[in-house]
């Protein structure tokens, strides 16, 4: 590689968290007009490396040369500065400013504290326009979806005319159109020259997009190549020590056993705020998955169900019997448990331990007079950090400090300390990486095995067929079908989200 | 051992109790010795020490009672109010001029009082839990009203009251210790035994951390808000009866004013995140102490009552550099590389 290329090169880093070595001689190199994928399972350090780029972190050793100069950024408004800017999983704007704002906050044009507010509004609309996002930019930024947010995002960060853009899981909430759109961008600024960081759990779009691929594992660097001479086997290999042969086997036990069982749950013509007469039902020991696009109303069900959106009409019946749900804990106390799709906002209780995030949703079941006592929490903590093989160096540590897919763990093991009936996951593998992926999907398949009702919500469609024994499909807040074992493929859940004349809703096949 | 102290150095009660010795040190050298001094006349205790405390006694209940309204996010700034509002009811009863039945029945006042707490804190909670207004409104409606609320009960007079039985809550003594004390004590076991025996502490944290997350943990988080805000109005009525007991009489327009902006202070002293979160009872009764201390020390260093305030104001600074993260970890950087080189 020459020299002149270079954009970005890293050397050495060494990241330390008491207690943990988050980074131990990581090297890596970016080149203009590049897309360099950075992977690696969760835990294995690329976030560490991304913020100790931008500066969130301090670094404990190593370079950063940025064009051929030393660098150290002490923020990420100095990494910015020098031309690095980044884009992060969770959208971080401000929700309730305007998209211009958001656009142009912390450099307003304008003079002597006067803000020119038609120039704002016309340049951020020019700047989305180039992005193909034709909306009014006067409107706050949480009128618009996660994906638009995440569009508003990166031609922010672009505009700020940056040579490094550093894209953190940017499509995790992105439908597949959307995320189209995202590479054509990707790749027009590429042409310009710049070099992008792309890290993702996506391999596919992997495959599709960038030009290099680097591996990082455990907080080691492991290998950088080409993206054409690193074949995906090789590459899920590297990623995880393991042959990806053991995570692709299908559980076979979600097809098989398709006879008649008993109902658990039953929504007849019920409805929310969010959503109009749903009839669903439920069987013990089955994984039913919630298929449909960002938005489709899927999640809503699932928040009806456990309470959180109240029920205006309609009727709910849990084990044959009538339930008014008015909240969380009546739908536990029935036995239903549920992670949320918003792990960060809905699920994790940032500051407290592994161990009392493990503990919340059984005490809060056997009431708070009750307590459970120091010892017995700690040995059902230890039990599910274990059961999951949840990686924290003690229960006692914040569960803010652990990565995303232990997180979803720690969310995982609260639940199933209560021993629900029914379980209902929401996104569970959402920005997580696939041996975690696959060790959730496999727990899935065993819970049901073992008699628990699983509902199934992912975005991901091959998951969805990997695990759901039975799938309704939801447009636009209604459901439009049902697929039952051999019936499920990615074929057909497409065609039923996307719509077509013969997979408009009709009353007699949604039951 | 030293495992120990590094172990109780990390405790959220360290600093402020570290602070606290260190004025109380400052003052014994000033003082000369004099401050530390104990007599006992008449089988009472009696010195700066325990005047610390018993004038400190009002601050330490109305802590104890702000510090889980703190600790869930939220804040109680009708506090002051509500003493004053309890001491009116107290002692117009005892005057007579409210149930004139009840005429110097003090126990007949005092459970009025309380009641009266209890009444307004449950108002704050309503608000707050069921109707969502952001707490420091919706108490301050209480705040603003509960002054006129006492000055209706009161006739808008000051209510002189004589009967040695009120005074007792104020000036008596049990065992040669005064009878606040015994009052904060009371106050601080029933707490400390209800926020650790059940898992009402646990989750007074989690919702201070994340009230969405902790309503999908099946928390009935509106109800805990209802309870905390309730205790912290009968707290406040409990500091009305102390004050009111110690001045002898009900001054609605001056009982307990501005008094809460000191309670959440010492919360804040003592550790517990205004921000919502972990939170300690006794880290926030050694801020009222401290408070209670730099008020006394103020006044017997002979500063001139005009600066007061601005004296008591700079050692709040000092302590919240003391507090701050960052700053204890700049100097416990400095002590641990100093260990490695004598190791």
């Amino acid at each position: 590689m020459d020299t002149q290329e270079k954009l970005l090169e890293m050397e050495h880093i060494t990241k330390k968290f008491p207690g943990v070595v988050a980074l131990r001689d990581v090297q890596f190199a970016l080149r203009r007009g590049e897309i360099h994928a950075l992977l690696g399972e969760n835990g294995a350090g690329k976030s560490t490396l991304i913020k100790v780029l931008t500066g969130v972190f301090e670094r404990d050793g190593g370079d950063i040369f940025l064009e051929g100069r030393a660098v150290s950024p002490q923020s990420p408004q100095a990494a910015q500065n020098m031309g690095i800017s980044t884009v992060y999983q969770e959208v971080n704007l401000c929700p309730n400013l305007s998209v211009a704002e958001n656009v142009y906050i912390g450099r307003e044009p304008g003079s002597a504290g006067r803000i020119d507010w038609k120039t704002i509004n016309r340049k951020a609309a020019e700047l989305l326009s180039r992005f193909d996002l034709h909306i009014d930019v006067t409107q706050n930024l949480d009128r618009y979806s996660v994906a638009v947010q995440q569009m508003v995002a990166i031609a922010r960060a672009v505009d700020i005319s940056a040579k490094v853009l550093i894209l953190d899981e940017p499509t995790s909430s992105l439908t597949a159109v959307e995320v189209r759109k995202l590479f054509e961008i990707m790749r027009m600024l590429k042409a310009r020259g710049m070099g992008i960081i792309f890290v993702t759990h996506f391999l596919d779009q992997v495959y599709e997009v960038s030009d290099t691929i680097t591996v990082l594992r455990g907080g080691e660097y492991v290998c950088s190549s080409p993206t054409a001479e690193l074949p995906k086997m090789q590459l899920v290999a590297r990623m995880i020590g393991k042959e990806y042969e053991d995570l692709e086997s299908r559980p076979s036990s979600s097809l098989a056993d398709r006879g008649k069982r008993d109902l658990f749950l039953r929504l007849q013509g019920a409805a929310s705020a969010q959503i109009s007469h749903v009839d669903i039902d439920i069987q013990k020991g089955e994984v039913l998955g919630f298929s449909g696009l960002l938005g489709s109303g899927r999640s809503e069900i699932a928040r009806l169900i456990f309470g959180v959106d109240p029920i205006v009409t309609g009727g709910l019946e849990i084990g044959g019997r009538k339930t008014a749900v008015k909240e969380p804990i009546t739908a536990m106390r029935a036995g239903i448990g549920f992670c949320p799709e918003n792990r960060k906002s809905e699920g994790i209780v940032g500051e407290l331990s592994v161990r009392e995030n493990i503990m919340l949703a059984l005490q809060a079941k056997q009431g708070m007079l009750r307590a459970m006592s120091r010892r017995q929490s700690e040995k059902l903590a230890d039990e599910y950090i274990e059961a999951l093989s949840i990686k924290t160096p003690s229960r006692e540590q914040s569960i803010h400090n652990l990565s995303g897919g232990n997180q979803q763990k720690v969310i995982l093991a609260r639940w199933l300390a209560t021993a629900p009936d029914l379980l209902m996951l929401d996104e569970p593998t959402r920005g997580i990486d696939i041996g975690t992926k696959a060790e959730i999907q496999k727990l899935v398949t065993k819970l049901a095995g073992e008699g628990m009702s699983l509902v199934f919500i992912s975005s991901e469609v091959d998951e969805m067929v990997r695990c759901c024994g039975r799938m309704v499909i939801l447009r636009d807040k209604k459901l439009v079908g049902e697929l039952t074992g051999e019936e499920i493929s990615e074929d057909m859940i497409v065609k039923y989200m996307a719509g077509g004349e013969q997979f408009e809703p009709k009353t007699e096949t949604i039951q | 051992m030293s495992q120990k102290l590094r172990q109780f150095s990390k405790n959220q009660i360290f600093w402020p109790l570290m602070v606290l010795l260190a004025i109380l040190l400052a003052n014994g050298i000033v003082s000369g010795g004099s401050f530390f001094e104990m007599r006992i006349v008449d089988g009472h205790l009696y010195g700066r020490l325990i005047d610390i405390l018993r004038n400190g006694s009002k601050l330490m209940v109305l802590a104890i009672g702000i510090t889980m309204a703190l600790a869930t996010g939220g804040t109680d700034i009708s506090v002051g109010s509500v003493m004053a509002i309890s001491g009116a009811v107290a002692c117009s009863i005892v005057d007579g001029r409210l149930l004139p039945g009840a005429s110097g029945n003090v126990a007949v006042a005092v459970v009025l009082a309380l009641l009266a707490g209890v009444l307004c804190g449950l108002w704050n909670g309503v608000l707050i839990a069921k109707v969502k207004i952001q707490p420091i409104v919706a108490t301050m409606i209480l705040m603003v009203a509960g002054r006129g609320i006492a000055q209706l009960i009161t006739e808008g007079k000051i209510v002189t009251i004589n009967s040695d039985a009120y005074y007792f809550i104020n000036g008596g003594y049990i065992l040669g210790l005064p009878f606040p004390l015994f009052i904060v004590a009371f106050a601080f076991v029933l707490v400390m035994l209800f926020t650790r025996k059940t898992a009402f502490g646990l989750f007074i944290e989690a919702i201070g951390v994340n009230s969405v997350s902790s309503r999908f943990t099946g928390i009935k988080v509106d109800r805990i808000k209802l309870m905390i805000y309730t205790f912290s109005g009968l707290m406040a009525a409990v500091a009305g009866l102390i004050e009111s007991a110690g001045i002898k009489g009900a001054d609605c327009n001056n009982a307990g004013l501005l008094i809460e902006l000191d309670a959440i202070l010492s919360v804040a002293i003592g550790g517990t995140s205004l921000f919502g979160g972990r939170f300690s009872i006794p880290a926030s009764v050694i801020g009222a102490l401290i408070i209670q201390s730099i008020s006394t020390s103020v006044l017997a260093m002979g500063v001139a009552p005009e600066v007061t305030l601005v004296v008591k104001s700079l050692i709040v600074v000092v302590i919240c550099l003391v507090q701050s993260k960052k700053f204890k970890e700049t100097i416990a950087g400095k002590f641990s590389r100093r260990a490695v080189k004598e190791a």
